[in-house]
């Protein structure tokens, strides 16, 4: 059965620029996606809770403060452990282009730094999210 | 008709004229603010303008040109900037070149578990150690962050606000080490708890104790630290968040009438502390609208300390700020062109009259500053004040036909938010109810459409934009300091007189019951070197911990 694409946007760590989360946010829902922000200060572990318990087809993950590495990562890490294979997961922030490999590798699908459109998040989820979600 | 009323009109018709052969670039003209920008400015723009109510003379009621006689003519301001990574070790490194390097005065960048009130070796602290600052755990750390650097030589800025007394007397007891007495001490504390609510994320109490201990902090230094700036009301992290200019100064200002209530409430006379406050702005890309900021905002504060508080001693009414380059302007792309960017927003920082000024690295939409970006930052500072003369005379600009009208535009829109919020029963009442947070959101929201539409330019990104550019060479910080971190806290929590710190943080926790002054527990405290951590947390477990609502 079709539904609309679920979005959990997450905040991991204690970075606080929320401005980039909460711009995101809007944007996917005035692209017809249910959105959920989690707020701040979120552990890797309370994010992958909230993705199952809101049965979201995408994680998208936003930090500025240099954190991504290990805590993108810890989350991609956690969804393998429980063996959940069909959520999307993305990032977002403050990320040089060596890390973004790095990301990848881990499970990250994709990551947006500064400048990126929001339609072509729009169209990244569109075209990789798990069947079904539309 | 006078004969300039004359001549404007022939010009009008002139330029009409010129305008339907030869369209405009756009329709209409509007400053970040929606504040319109008309074609032309002239003496008509100022017909019932008085001189002596609107500017006044420099260092004279109400501030408009500036709170100093001479501003710039006797010193420039403090080049001070914001810097932190990783240890104690390194970020002292960092100190001392930047002051070999010529600037005059230190600011403390810390990292996000010392500035939440989190040990370096607290789960909550994981990926976080050293990344956006100096990880600060204990007063040993504080010791070795300014090893060589004599504090009474020396002004430091400390971005710290929900555990800004921890790290006020962190600083304190550092320079008893020194046989630096506090009053020898000249600095500032962010201490701006309500901006991390509405913008910067790094609260930890809930909004009543976390002002019972500004008030603390206000108190203790008005006795002790006479020299210290106490708060450093900051408008900065609301324009970062995506505020318009009016609303940066708006909600800065009516943030800043909420901590002189509490004081005056906690029976504080208002010229005892008021002349220790000070401001943070942001310095961002429409030049002429961020002049007009600055100096709407001194005119504003002044009306307020001097109307609505009574306070009577001058200083009490001058706004003193400092100014950092607007971070979110910066481009990713074409890193370089953000040295532009930031000459332009110094340009109009000091146009504006700040105090001292921060200005941002050209890789910082990438990661923190290298040494080079560091020093390119500081020589634009420099060159400004060496080079180009416009600090040789006081308030350049004033009397411009465009500027002094866009002032009085920008205050008006400012006193309009200021009684809205009154209307909503003051700062603490607007940010609970959401407010501030969605007005910043929906202009942040709207700024990224305009963006994306290309309405709003960004050159390198949405116009003038190169493919294949090479990555610069950019800071790391070390991976392993956590841990590094972690080992030096075990060290020092078996090193220490452990029944002596546990004491003193029971002593800390009774009188966080009570009502008393918690600057000399919390000095008591930090001189046992209880960590920033066990502090932190003795308070959590009297005062709770804020839990936003999400709008």
């Amino acid at each position: 059965m079709e539904h609309k694409i679920r979005v959990l946007v997450a905040k991991p760590g204690l970075d606080g620029h929320d401005r980039g989360a909460l711009v995101i946010a809007q944007g996917l829902r005035d692209a017809g996606m249910e959105v959920i922000y989690t707020g701040l200060r979120q552990t890797p572990e309370q994010i992958v809770a909230a993705a199952i318990q809101e049965d979201v087809d995408v994680i998208g993950l936003s930090s500025l403060s240099g954190a991504h590495l290990e805590l993108f990562s810890e989350v991609a890490r956690l969804l393998k452990e429980q063996g959940i294979d069909d959520i999307l997961v993305i990032g977002g922030g403050v990320i040089p282009d060596e890390d973004i490999s790095a990301l990848q590798q881990n499970g990250i699908a994709a990551v947006f730094t500064p400048g990126t459109p929001m339609q072509e998040t729009v169209k990244f989820i569109r075209d990789h999210v798990r069947k079904g979600a539309v | 008709m006078s004969e300039l009323k004359e001549k404007l009109e022939a010009y009008k018709k002139r330029a009409e004229k010129a305008v339907s052969r030869f369209p405009e670039r756009q329709e209409r003209f509007a400053t970040s603010s929606e504040i319109d920008v008309e074609r032309l400015y002239s003496p008509e723009d100022l017909s019932d303008f008085d001189y002596l109510e609107k500017l006044a003379f420099p260092g004279e009621y109400p501030y408009t040109r500036g709170i100093q006689p001479t501003m710039y003519r006797g010193r420039y301001w403090t080049m001070r900037q914001y810097a932190g990574f990783g240890s104690a070790e390194e970020t002292n490194e960092r100190f001392r070149y930047l002051l070999e390097q010529g600037q005059t005065g230190l600011s403390t960048a810390f990292d996000l578990p010392t500035q939440i009130g989190y040990d370096a070796d607290d789960p909550m602290s994981r990926g976080e150690v050293g990344k956006v600052g100096v990880s600060i755990s204990s007063l040993a750390d504080m010791e070795t962050l300014f090893q060589g650097i004599p504090l009474d030589q020396v002004s430091t800025s400390m971005t710290i606000n929900a555990p800004a007394a921890i790290l006020l007397a962190m600083y304190i007891v550092v320079a008893e080490k020194q046989g630096v007495s506090p009053d020898k001490l000249t600095g500032t504390i962010q201490n701006d708890i309500l901006k991390e609510y509405v913008a910067r994320g790094t609260y930890i109490y809930p909004p009543q104790p976390s002002m019972r201990l500004i008030t603390n902090i206000f108190e203790y230094c008005a006795e002790h630290v006479p020299n210290w700036n106490t708060i450093s009301i900051s408008g900065y992290h609301i324009r970062e968040a995506g505020s318009t200019a009016v609303q940066e100064v708006a909600f800065t200002l009516s943030n800043a009438i909420s901590y002189v209530q509490a004081a005056i409430e906690a029976e504080l006379p208002v010229d005892k502390f008021a002349p220790r406050l000070s401001f943070f702005f942001n310095a961002h890309n429409n030049f002429f609208e961020e002049i007009a900021k600055f100096r709407a905002a001194r005119r504003i504060w002044a009306k307020i300390m001097r109307h609505r508080f009574q306070a009577q001693d001058p200083k009490s009414w001058q706004l003193r700020f400092h100014t950092q380059t607007g971070g979110s302007t910066l481009t990713a792309q074409q890193p370089d062109n953000n040295i532009v960017r930031v000459t332009l927003q110094a340009l109009a920082a000091l146009l504006g009259g700040t105090q001292s000024l921060h200005t941002n690295s050209r890789d910082e939409a990438l990661a923190l500053p290298t040494e080079e970006s560091a020093r390119i930052a500081l020589r634009t500072q420099q060159i400004i004040a060496y080079e180009s003369g416009v600090a040789d005379t006081v308030d350049p600009l004033g009397g411009s036909y465009f500027l002094e009208a866009l002032t009085d535009r920008m205050e008006e829109k400012v006193w309009e938010y200021i009684e809205k919020i009154d209307e909503m029963g003051g700062a603490v009442a607007a940010i609970e109810q959401g407010y501030m947070q969605r007005e910043i959101q929906q202009a942040a929201y709207q700024t990224q459409l305009n963006i994306e539409s290309g309405k709003q330019i960004v050159i390198g990104m949405n116009k003038f934009a190169v493919d294949n550019e090479t990555p610069p060479e950019l800071l790391r910080v070390n991976p392993e300091l956590g841990r590094i971190q972690a080992e030096r806290l075990a060290k020092l929590r078996s090193q220490r007189n452990n029944e002596e710190v546990e004491k003193r943080l029971q002593a800390l926790e009774k009188a966080a019951e009570g009502d008393a002054n918690l600057m000399p527990y919390i000095l008591d405290a930090v001189r046992a070197y209880a960590t920033t951590g066990e502090i932190a947390n003795t308070l959590r477990a009297v005062f709770g911990e804020y839990r936003p609502s999400l709008f």
